[in-house]
């Protein structure tokens, strides 16, 4: 039997459609006051916080770094 | 013609004496000379007052007639004051000192951030010390003084150094001419301008920092404690950080980031340096409080470093060797280990004692010191001022976190000097027992003070006065040191290895040893992680640790010992 990695949690569509409206919400307000690129900075550091893996930010930060 | 100026530099609350100029012609022909230390700073005094302690004589050239113009270095560390003991000034340092223990962050008028430096009743010293530059230079001066080892020379500029083999070759210009001196050894102390160190073409490694800060001495009653009060992004210095310390006299230190493109010339026009000082009072509630200015000057990060610090028989110490930022008080804080070090690397070499390994060691491991700092201080140095667009927003978005997040605000602490554990050093016995310990310093780490009375400490029983070498901390309630390990130590004392032998635990004077501490408490002891009598701690001559053992025979101290002093 192969080893299979352990389930990742993921946002089921619904709440990803969720997050996908919050985020841009978000983004308009901040962009208001012309502070898009803090508020995003702020964002990112609150949620590496909240995953608590210095490892997985590093994919992800790699991950948003594709196809720019 | 070396011309250096006899009017005493100006200041409000120092009074500086103008030395006469050392000259040639009221001397005998030069000989030729074991040391030669080009800078009278803190590493150079330090430098030679080791060197001294170790029957080294030395000649100290300084190319002034005065001490430093300015506070410059005024933060002093713990274990800054422990190297100063050694070479008897901690108690002047003390007693003109301002201690503290406390740093505040401030973002948005809100406290973010509060610094506490461990500080037990084991300490003797505190944490951090401030003393204006060129009173610890007069300090040290003073000791320089009284020292017959030490030939120090005011108005005495280095123009040329050669090397030849076994020596060097220096052309000394003073203010009646120049003379020629001969030196087996050369130490460049001459601080970070250090034109010896560019005539050589070495390069140092590392990165500069754009940002410039103004540092400026002003006299003014505040009625705040002694802590260091960091302020980031005020309103009257947006995204900038403005840094504030007490320093003796009535003399407030405050530092402020320039705004980018404005050059040094413009931040030091009086009316500029006028208008921030008056803003930054004015934010912190106390605008409007007459002050003076003593001094000010610009400073710029960097953190370089010379890959070796030996270069045939020129061997570069302090500022001379590296430039470090000024973010966790590296600069004199460094350079009075990496004299510490030098001078007893050197004093053994000098002495037969050693063959040339060992001064290589010596630059292992304080280019090593200054790696790490080079890392820990970067870290600091980017949060203070972000040398980039990236480093800007996340510096920009702790801030604001900050003010309602926990988990950033320990970003705001820039690591303070510590002393480098000597970790790896080649010095270190690989057959001692230092991994089966559980408490206590280990391999290459500095000496753990421990209180042992009232106004009695461990490290006050070591070096120092009692002498310089090697020091055994042999842990035993016996009458007397074990024969064998006697014969061990009179062995190497015979080849004229100094060795102390300091007897801890015993209530009566332990025969074999040159001191007994009771340490009636166990205190000592219990530090050290020694459960048993036959423990012992084997100390360098700078005080850090190369071996330590549960139970010491005299087989393995032989090791050590052998180990410690590389042919």
């Amino acid at each position: 039997m192969n080893p299979t990695p352990a389930p990742t949690p993921t946002l089921p569509i619904d709440a990803l459609e969720t997050v996908y409206d919050q985020l841009a919400q978000a983004i308009d307000q901040a962009a208001a006051s012309g502070r898009t690129e803090l508020f995003l900075t702020k964002l990112a550091l609150l949620n590496a916080n909240a995953l608590g893996s210095a490892e997985q930010f590093q994919q992800q930060l790699e991950a948003a770094l594709r196809d720019l | 013609m070396h011309q250096p100026t006899t009017t005493p530099r100006p200041s409000i609350y120092y009074r500086y004496e103008v030395f006469e100029p050392w000259l040639p012609s009221a001397h005998p022909a030069q000989e030729r000379q074991k040391v030669v230390i080009v800078g009278s700073g803190p590493a150079g005094m330090v430098a030679a007052l080791e060197l001294a302690r170790h029957g080294v004589p030395s000649v100290l050239l300084t190319a002034e007639l005065q001490f430093s113009q300015g506070s410059r270095a005024i933060c002093f560390t713990r274990r800054s004051m422990e190297i100063l003991q050694q070479v008897g000034v901690a108690d002047r340092m003390t007693a003109g000192g301002l201690p503290w223990r406390f740093g505040n962050s401030f973002y948005r008028g809100q406290r973010v951030f509060r610094m506490e430096a461990p500080h037990s009743e084991d300490d003797r010293f505190f944490p951090i010390l401030n003393v204006q530059q060129q009173s610890m230079e007069e300090y040290l001066h003073d000791a320089c003084r009284a020292q017959p080892l030490i030939d120090l020379r005011w108005g005495n500029k280095v123009v040329e150094v050669t090397q030849q083999g076994d020596h060097a070759t220096m052309r000394v210009d003073t203010p009646e001419g120049e003379y020629t001196l001969t030196s087996d050894w050369v130490i460049d102390a001459s601080g970070g301008r250090s034109e010896i160190c560019a005539a050589t073409g070495l390069q140092m490694e590392g990165a500069s920092y754009e940002g410039f800060f103004v540092i400026a001495d002003i006299r003014i009653d505040l009625p705040l404690p002694t802590e260091r009060l960091a302020f980031f992004d005020p309103e009257w210095n947006p995204g900038n950080t403005v840094l504030m310390h007490r320093e003796p006299h009535g003399i407030w230190r405050v530092d402020y980031q320039l705004p980018k493109g404005e050059t040094p010339e413009q931040a030091l026009a009086p009316e500029s340096l006028k208008a921030r000082i008056d803003a930054q009072l004015a934010s912190i509630g106390h605008g409007g409080l007459p002050w003076e200015m003593d001094w000010c000057s610009v400073y710029s990060a960097r953190t370089l470093t010379l890959p070796d610090y030996v270069h045939g028989r020129v061997i570069f110490t302090g500022d001379a060797a590296h430039l470090l930022p000024i973010f966790g008080v590296r600069g004199a804080n460094t350079g009075f280990q990496d004299a510490q070090s030098l001078a007893w690397h050197l004093a053994f070499v000098v002495k037969g004692l050693a063959g040339p390994a060992l001064l290589a060691n010596h630059s292992a491991e304080r280019v090593g010191a200054a790696r790490e700092i080079i890392d820990e201080g970067g870290k600091s140095t980017r949060f203070m001022t972000p040398p980039t667009q990236g480093f800007q927003l996340l510096r920009d978005a702790v801030l604001s976190l900050s003010l309602s997040q926990d988990f950033v605000r320990p970003l705001y602490h820039w690591r303070t000097s510590r002393p480098h554990e000597y970790s790896h050093s080649a010095l270190n016995d690989p057959g001692d027992d230092n991994a089966l310990f559980t408490e206590g310093p280990a391999h290459g780490a500095p000496p753990r003070n421990v209180r042992l009375g009232a106004d009695d400490y461990l490290l006050d029983h070591l070096g120092g006065r009692h002498g310089a070498g090697f020091e055994l901390l042999y842990f035993t309630q016996a009458a007397e040191l074990p024969a064998a390990l006697r014969e061990v130590i009179d062995a190497a004392r015979a080849r004229d290895v100094p060795l102390r032998v300091i007897a801890i635990g015993a209530a009566q004077p332990v025969a074999g040893a040159d001191a007994t501490l009771a340490d009636a408490e166990g205190r000592c002891r219990q530090h050290h992680g020694v459960s048993a009598s036959g423990g012992a701690y084997l100390l360098r001559p700078d005080q850090h640790v190369c071996a330590r053992w549960l139970a010491l025979d005299a087989t393995r101290l032989q090791a050590a010992l052998n180990h410690a002093l590389p042919q």
